[in-house]
C-alpha cells in the first residue's frame, strides 16, 4: 500500500510529533511497508471470534479514592522542565 | 577470593547470610568487574556505585545487629533502566527522560530491598523497550560479552549482558514481545517472562500494558527461580496483578521430569532459521526425552500471525501510554516551543528516537477513525485465535519447547536500517506474550562461531513451577552454563 504525505501528517499530528520533511519521507515508506506486512491478518477468519484485550479474567479493580500525603514534593518538582514555586509552568492552555 | 562472581546468586546470599562474606566485599568485587569490563560491553546506563556500597553497608550492619538477613542478602542486582529506583535516574534509554530522577521505588525494587539485595546499576535498553538489539538506545549500543562485534539482543540487552559477563549476579528485565528471553538466549543466560499478572508492574514505565511483564535474568535456573519468587505477588497498586498465593518455585526444581509431556510445535521450526539453532534445540529435546519426558509433535497453527498481531497491538498501546511525555511535568521540553501544541510536538520530536516515533505513529494509525476495525479489532480477534491454539495444545502436553530466537546474536548494524527485518527476530517469543503465558530461555549450545543458543520452554498460565522444573532438569543434565 502507499501512504501520502497527508496521511503521514495526519498520524504525526495524532501522535503529537512535529516531523521534519526528511523524517516524513522516511516514515512514509517504512510505515507503508509495515502496514503491508500487517495486512496479512486479513487472511484469518475471525467471524464469531471475540477480541482479546487482556488475557487474565480480571474485571474492574476498585480502590478507595483517598488522598495520601507525599513526603517529598520537591522530588517531584525537581523533574519539572520549568516551575514557579510549587507549580509546573507550561505554555498558555486557553488562548 | 577474587572469583566471587563465579558463584551463583544463591551461594553468594548463603555466604553473606552466614557471615562468611560481607555484602560490602561482594559489592566491591562486582563493581570492580563493572569498572574493568563495562568500558567495552557498555551494559550500564548508570552505575550506582555509592548507593550500592551504602546499601551493602546497611546489610552488613543489619547482620552485625544479629538480625536475620533476606533471601538475596548482598546479591548484586542490575535493573533495566525502565524501572524506578527512588533517587536514581530512570532514562528508558531515551533523550526524553535523560535527566529524569525517579522519586519512588517500583514494587519489584521494594521487594528486592526487603530481601537485602544490592542494586549495582541501571542497564541499557532499546528506547522504551522497543527493539531487539539495544541499537535503539538513544545513548549507545550494548555489546554481546561473547563477541563484542555482536549485539546482546533486546530490549533488555544491558541486563542480559551484565549477567552474562557477571558484572551483576542477577538482573531484572521486562518482556513485552520477547525482551527478556531473546537477549537471554543471545547472551547465554537464563531469562524468564512470568505469566501476565504474576509480578507487579507498578514503577515499570509502561510500553504495551496488555503484554508487559517484569522477569528475572540469572546465570542458572535456580537463581532465576529464587529471584522470581522474591518479586512475585499481588500488588494493589497494579490492577492487573493477580491475587494468588506465591508459590515456592525452588522447592520442586529438582523433582525431575519423568512422564512430563513435552510438545514440539512444527510451526517453530521454519525455513530460514539457522541450522545450528535447529540442531541444538532438537538435541535438547533428545536430552529431555532421555530424562523421562514424553515428546509429542503439536501444532500452533496461528503462530505466523503473531508478529502482525503484535505490531498492531503493542504500538497501539504504546501510542496511548507514551502520550504522557508532553514536556509539562517532567522530561525533555523543547526550547523552540511558542505555544502549547508546539511544546508537545517539538518536545516529542526532539525527545523520541526513530523507532519510538515509528511505533507511536503506527499505533495512532491503527487506532484512528476508519482503521480501528481493520487493524486494532482484527488483531485482537486473531490474538484470541493464538491464545486458543495454546489452550488446545496444553490439554495434551505440559510444556512446549521451541528455539528462543531463529538465529544467534547478529552483528551490530546488520538489521538496524530495516525495521521489519528486526521485527521478524521476535517470531518465536511474541506468541507467549499474546497468550499471557510463562516462558523461559536457557542456554542449550553454541554456534560454530562461539555464540550462545537458547532453548525456550513455555507453560500453562501460572505454572511457572513446571516450566522451571523442566529447565532445571535440562540444565543439570548438560553443561552450557558458561561465563565468557
Amino acid at each position: 500500500m502507499s501512504l501520502t504525505d497527508k496521511d503521514v501528517n495526519h498520524v504525526a499530528r495524532l501522535a503529537r510529533l512535529a516531523l521534519t520533511d526528511e523524517e516524513r519521507e522516511k516514515y512514509r515508506g517504512q510505515l507503508a511497508r509495515i502496514l503491508d506486512y500487517i495486512r496479512h491478518l486479513e487472511k484469518y477468519d475471525t467471524k464469531d471470534v471475540p477480541p482479546t484485550s487482556h488475557v487474565v479474567p480480571l474485571s474492574n479493580v476498585w480502590r478507595e479514592d483517598e488522598a495520601r500525603p507525599w513526603a517529598d514534593p520537591e522530588s517531584i518538582l525537581a523533574n519539572a522542565p520549568e516551575r514557579e514555586g510549587n507549580f509546573f509552568k507550561v505554555k498558555k492552555v486557553i488562548e | 577470593m577474587t572469583d566471587i562472581h563465579r558463584l551463583t546468586a544463591l551461594q553468594i546470599a548463603g555466604l553473606v547470610r552466614s557471615g562468611k562474606r560481607s555484602a560490602q566485599d561482594v559489592a566491591r568485587a562486582f563493581l570492580s568487574r563493572v569498572r574493568s569490563l563495562d568500558g567495552d560491553i557498555r551494559a550500564f546506563v548508570t552505575v550506582t556505585e555509592p548507593a550500592a556500597l551504602a546499601q551493602a553497608k546497611a546489610v552488613d550492619e543489619k547482620a552485625a545487629r544479629g538480625e536475620t538477613l533476606g533471601r538475596l542478602a548482598g546479591v548484586p542486582v542490575a535493573v533495566k533502566d525502565n524501572m524506578c529506583i527512588a533517587g536514581i535516574r530512570t532514562t528508558c534509554s531515551s533523550k526524553i527522560l535523560e535527566n529524569f530522577t525517579a522519586n519512588y521505588d517500583a514494587t519489584v525494587i521494594q521487594k528486592l530491598r526487603a530481601a537485602d539485595a544490592v542494586f549495582i546499576g541501571k542497564t541499557n535498553l532499546d528506547e522504551f523497550a522497543m527493539g531487539s538489539s539495544t541499537e535503539n538506545s538513544a545513548f549507545f549500543t550494548t555489546r554481546n560479552p561473547w563477541n563484542l562485534e555482536c549485539i546482546p539482543g533486546g530490549s533488555s540487552g544491558g541486563s542480559a549482558a551484565a549477567v552474562a559477563a557477571r558484572m551483576a549476579s542477577l538482573a531484572l528485565g521486562s518482556d513485552t514481545g520477547g525482551s527478556i528471553r531473546q537477549p537471554a538466549a543471545l547472551c547465554g543466560v537464563v531469562g524468564m517472562k512470568p505469566t501476565y499478572g504474576l509480578v507487579s508492574r507498578f514503577g515499570l514505565v509502561a510500553f504495551a500494558s496488555s503484554l508487559d511483564q517484569i522477569g528475572p535474568f540469572a546465570g542458572n535456573v535456580a537463581d532465576a527461580a529464587a529471584l522470581l519468587e522474591v518479586i512475585s505477588g499481588h500488588d494493589p497498586r497494579d490492577s492487573t496483578s493477580v491475587n494468588r498465593p506465591i508459590p515456592n518455585f525452588l522447592e520442586g526444581l529438582s523433582k525431575g521430569i519423568k512422564g512430563l509431556r513435552v510438545g514440539l510445535p512444527k510451526e517453530y521450526f521454519i525455513d530460514g532459521m539457522d541450522p545450528e539453532v535447529e540442531t541444538s534445540v532438537r538435541d535438547a529435546v533428545k536430552v529431555l526425552q532421555s530424562l523421562g519426558a514424553e515428546v509429542r509433535d503439536v501444532s500452533l497453527p496461528h503462530t505466523d500471525a503473531g508478529i502482525s498481531v503484535y505490531y498492531v497491538l503493542a504500538p497501539s498501546e504504546a501510542s496511548s501510554n507514551l502520550a504522557r511525555f508532553d514536556g509539562a511535568r517532567y522530561g525533555h521540553r523543547s526550547s523552540r516551543a511558542q505555544n502549547l501544541l508546539e511544546q508537545y510536538e517539538f518536545s516529542r520530536d526532539e525527545g523520541f528516537g526513530p523507532e519510538v516515533k515509528r511505533r507511536i505513529m503506527l499505533g495512532a494509525y491503527a487506532l484512528s477513525a476508519g482503521y480501528y476495525d481493520a487493524y486494532y479489532l482484527k488483531a485482537q480477534k486473531v490474538r484470541t485465535l493464538i491464545k486458543r491454539d495454546f489452550d488446545r495444545v496444553f490439554e495434551s502436553v505440559d510444556v512446549v519447547v521451541t528455539p528462543t530466537s531463529p538465529t544467534p546474536a547478529f552483528r551490530a548494524g546488520e538489521k538496524a536500517d530495516d525495521p521489519l527485518q528486526m521485527y521478524l527476530s521476535d517470531v518465536f517469543t511474541i506468541p507467549c506474550n499474546l497468550a499471557g503465558l510463562p516462558g523461559i530461555s536457557l542456554p542449550c549450545g553454541f554456534s560454530s562461531k562461539g555464540l550462545p543458543i537458547g532453548l525456550q520452554i513455555l507453560g500453562r498460565a501460572f505454572e511457572e513451577d513446571t516450566v522451571l522444573r523442566a529447565a532445571a532438569a535440562y540444565e543439570s543434565a548438560t553443561s552450557w552454563v558458561k561465563v565468557p
